[in-house]
């Protein structure tokens, strides 16, 4: 296959950026789109270019690393990470256009590489259960109905990639916050600090700069994990009936 | 120089927890006043620094990716063993130890493994009590599956992504800790060097990823999580950025390194494409609870089916040859991960391979999915057949699986003792990057298990016990071996850029990992390792004068950072042979086609073998010197491994 790329460069986060426009030869359907990028950049370091930047780490689909937007979708035309990508997805002469995520709270850091502290951030505010290592109960004293395991298992499966907030007109990192808030709201061992947990994950996300949800449910149709929309109906829940009913806030 | 590995007197059940007992304690009130650093944030990386931070301690947390959350513990699929003994079906912490050690093919040290073996059952408390979500039962107890090479059902799950489960509970944990204040978080960030001073580690160099920022950070110890070195093969099921830099620069200022030679050889990958292939993706091991290996039975058939003249299903009952179960009749398609791996290659290279490049064998759910139904089969491996169908284009429900194996964890590591402690006072290795608890060959299950008892449960104690010794003031970082450590780096980064010559890093990466698989991979002989050594050395030369390195060091620099580990894996390559030659033996990973039994197996010397390697580094182009470390069996009794 003959391909066209049209790919964001940005030198630093101050720069300006802009696209720039490669050719990619001989690129076969097995690989996968960050194979056929590491051969463009192959080619790019022979000729004496600085090669183009992206994330990506175990390139199996689920550290979350890596970040592209391919012809106004993130990760692609498949509901997939980018690394899972393959480039039997794509045709003979086609021109595919590669950017960063874009949202104020991810920082382009260079070319296709942003910053994502931000969900770490979020994560910081309460996205855990308060218990020290040692001094638990036995594991089977707390029985869990499958079913309610199963529900959590699904929110928990998020991988942390920021797809839901490209996606998202209003760079909103609801589905993100809410997988995480779903699935401690619904184990037994999320119970105690389900009303502060639900109140601080949701002012920390505001406070990072991310948008507002309008239901569009971009964000779930892009989810290279399936993560639900259901996760924020339930967040929206966890959090009015924490406001008005505070614990400590 | 004789290693004391400081495994505690007494009775085996008893060691650990006299040990605890006499280890000294740190004052509540002088926590505070000490410093640890923690460089990777994987499970052993993330469960240590929140644990010590829990205690107390300052942790500074460092990793090279932009979150914790994505150390490459994140992909393990499988599962964790425990010896809870849920199930009622015989499982005890004897039992896991003694599989462990039977397992590593009794290369791995009595006290560490039963230690091991013991806190198994803590660590599903402690992640259940996090709210990891455990696969369950409709009663709502948690489920347990039996997983490569076990006879009992010990194995506890999250689908197929337990690694992920797992590490999100440590990073939660983690998270906690940087909300109290007590962990600062250096995301992007790669450890370039320890600073040791009077024999103590004090402290470690670091580069900012986005600034290139050179910089010293001093602690009163340091731990390293930093992972296996498999990156060296180039194709393995390792993360792009897994790299053995912390662990080698280490070993320069004094760590030895153990057993580098015992690599683990996944079976069920899926089989290698083509010339631009990054990486090998694993399908976990639990498929072979239910899925069949085999091959046709003759070369003409698999000559067909590699012209594509025939499909699999084409293929009758009686012309497959399913090798594991004939073979290996008691415990079939579950055998040893190297038993498997080694098997497959076998039946390959007799010209039965089932691909295109004739390196692949089939691995079969139609007699599963005929016994269980589809649905049940969905449930079990939906999303690992989602992914092979996402990466292959075929749809495993109708057709075999194709798979191969491929390199995936690294027994050896730094040499640590009971402690954790390597040969560096203050300087500890966990989880991967050390060697000390799978022998020569690891069990399933079992990584994500030592990972997390490391950093959990062993290091909280062992470190505090060395920090009582110190005085609670801070390391002072006016030092001058921080200074010249730092210039150091610096001076080693320039020596890259300077280079400008004509090849990609990539290229020297690949032809490195080309040298390794071949030579040393699942098969060895003293000749190949002896050409290897030579091709290592003469590779090593020519990436020093022809690779091109562009940019500068004061921008994110992907090339520039690639260029530094595959530095390092050109040296650790080097030992790595030299430790396979001299070894032997076979064991586990270790397959010296000299020493094997008339039908094949690996052939073990225990006699002369039942050692440590440990290698210590003397410089610049100079060979290493070898230390042993006696193996002393108390409890078990060497056996030739035998699962027929």
């Amino acid at each position: 296959m003959k391909l066209t790329l049209k790919i964001w460069r940005q030198k630093n986060a101050t720069d300006k950026g802009g696209f720039a426009t490669y050719v990619a030869d001989h690129v076969s359907k097995d690989m996968s789109f960050l194979e056929m990028l590491d051969v463009l950049n192959d080619q790019l370091t022979e000729k004496g270019e600085d090669p183009v930047h992206f994330d990506h780490d175990c390139r199996e689909g689920i550290c979350g690393m890596c970040s592209l937007y391919i012809n106004g979708k993130p990760h692609g035309p498949q509901q997939t990470t980018t690394c899972q990508l393959h480039m039997r997805s794509f045709s003979d002469g086609e021109t595919i256009t590669i950017e960063p995520w874009r949202a104020k709270a991810f920082p382009v850091v260079k070319d296709l590489v942003v910053n994502r502290s931000a969900f770490d951030r979020i994560i910081q505010a309460g996205g855990y259960v308060s218990v020290n290592t040692g001094g638990v109960p036995d594991a089977n004293e707390i029985p869990i109905p499958k079913t309610v395991a199963d529900l959590a298992m699904d929110a928990a499966q998020c991988i942390g990639c920021g797809a839901c907030v490209a996606a998202c007109k209003n760079a909103s990192a609801m589905l993100f916050t809410s997988a995480k808030v779903s699935q401690l709201a619904l184990l037994p061992q999320g119970q105690v600090e389900r009303k502060t947990r639900a109140e601080k994950m949701v002012a920390q996300m505001d406070a990072e700069g991310f948008g507002a949800c309008t239901n569009t449910g971009a964000c779930e149709a892009e989810c290279p994990k399936g993560i639900s929309i259901t996760n924020i109906a339930r967040m929206n829940r966890e959090y009015f009936s924490a406001v008005v009913s505070s614990d400590n806030m | 120089m004789i290693l004391d590995s400081k495994i505690p007197a007494g009775p085996l059940a008893e060691k650990w927890t006299k040990h605890k007992f006499s280890s000294k304690l740190v004052n509540p009130a002088n926590k505070r006043k000490y410093d640890v650093i923690v460089v990777g944030t994987g499970l052993a990386g993330a469960s240590a620094a929140a644990s010590l931070a829990e205690l107390g301690y300052n942790v500074k947390a460092f990793c090279f990716q932009d979150s914790p959350r994505r150390a490459h513990s994140i992909a393990a699929q499988g599962g964790i063993n425990a010896a809870k003994n849920y199930q009622n079906d015989g499982d005890s912490i004897y039992r896991l130890f003694y599989d462990t050690i039977k397992g590593g093919d009794y290369r791995a040290r009595e006290g560490n493994v039963y230690r091991l073996a013991e806190v198994s059952v803590k660590i599903i408390d402690q992640c259940v009590a996090q709210g990891v979500p455990f696969a369950r039962e409709y009663g709502g107890l948690l489920a347990n599956r039996s997983f490569g090479g076990a006879q009992v059902s010990r194995t506890f799950y999250a689908r197929g992504q337990t690694g992920q489960q797992l590490l999100l509970g440590a990073y939660s944990a983690l998270s906690r800790q940087v909300a109290n204040g007590k962990v600062k978080l250096f995301p992007r960030t790669e450890m370039m060097d320890v600073v040791v001073i009077d024999g103590q580690a004090k402290g470690i160099v670091t580069r900012n990823l986005i600034t290139g920022a050179v910089e010293t950070h001093a602690a009163h110890a340091v731990l390293l999580c930093t992972g296996g070195y498999g990156n060296v093969f180039f194709l393995s099921t390792n993360a792009m950025g897994s790299n053995v830099t912390a662990a080698w620069r280490a070993h320069k200022r004094g760590a030895f390194f153990a057993n580098p030679c015992f690599t683990q050889i996944h079976p069920t990958c899926i089989p290698v494409s083509g010339d631009h292939q990054s990486k090998l993706t694993l399908m976990s091991e639990s498929l072979r609870n239910d899925g069949r290996v085999w091959v046709p039975a003759t070369q003409e058939t698999a000559e067909k089916l590699r012209k594509g003249q025939i499909k699999a299903n084409d293929i009758k009952e009686e012309d497959r040859d399913y090798f594991l179960e004939r073979k290996y009749p008691s415990f079939g398609n579950l055998v040893p991960r190297d038993v498997a791996s080694r098997n497959a290659k076998y039946v390959c290279d007799e010209g039965r391979g089932v691909n295109e490049t004739g390196e692949a064998v089939f691995l079969d759910f139609r007699d599963a999915i005929k016994r269980d139904t589809r649905k049940i089969i969905e449930q079990k491996y939906g999303n690992l057949f989602d992914m092979y169908k996402q990466i292959t284009g075929e749809d495993p429900y109708e057709m075999p699986m194709m798979i191969y194996p491929a390199v995936h964890y690294t027994m050896g590591g730094l040499w640590v003792d009971y402690n954790l402690m390597t040969t560096v006072p203050g300087l500890y290795a966990l989880g991967e990057a050390n060697f000390s608890e799978h022998g020569a060959n690891r069990l399933g299950a079992s990584a994500l298990m030592q990972g997390l008892a490391d950093g959990y449960f062993v290091i909280p104690y062992t470190v505090g016990d060395y920090l009582a010794q110190l005085a609670p003031t801070k390391v002072d970082e006016n030092h001058p071996e921080f200074a010249r450590a730092k210039e150091e780096v610096k001076q080693g980064i320039e020596r890259l850029l300077k280079i400008n010559g004509n090849k990609p890093v990539d290229y020297f990466h690949k032809r490195l990992g080309k040298i390794m698989w071949d030579k040393c991979g699942m098969a060895r002989t003293e000749v190949g390792l002896k050409e290897a050594k030579a091709d290592i050395q003469a590779l090593k030369k020519e990436f020093w004068t022809n690779v091109k390195v562009l940019g500068t060091n004061e921008e994110l620099n992907q090339t520039l950072e690639k260029a530094n580990r595959v530095a390092d894996f050109l040296e650790l390559g080097e030992l790595m042979v030299d430790d396979a030659l001299n070894r032997n033996e076979s064991c586990g990973g270790h397959f010296r086609e000299e020493y094997q039994t008339p039908d094949g197996e690996a052939l073990r010397d225990d006699e002369n073998f039942a050692y440590v390697a440990a290698w210590k580094y003397l410089g610049e182009g100079k060979e290493e010197e070898l230390v042993k470390e006696e193996l002393v069996f108390e409890n078990v009794k060497l056996t030739q491994r035998s699962y027929k």
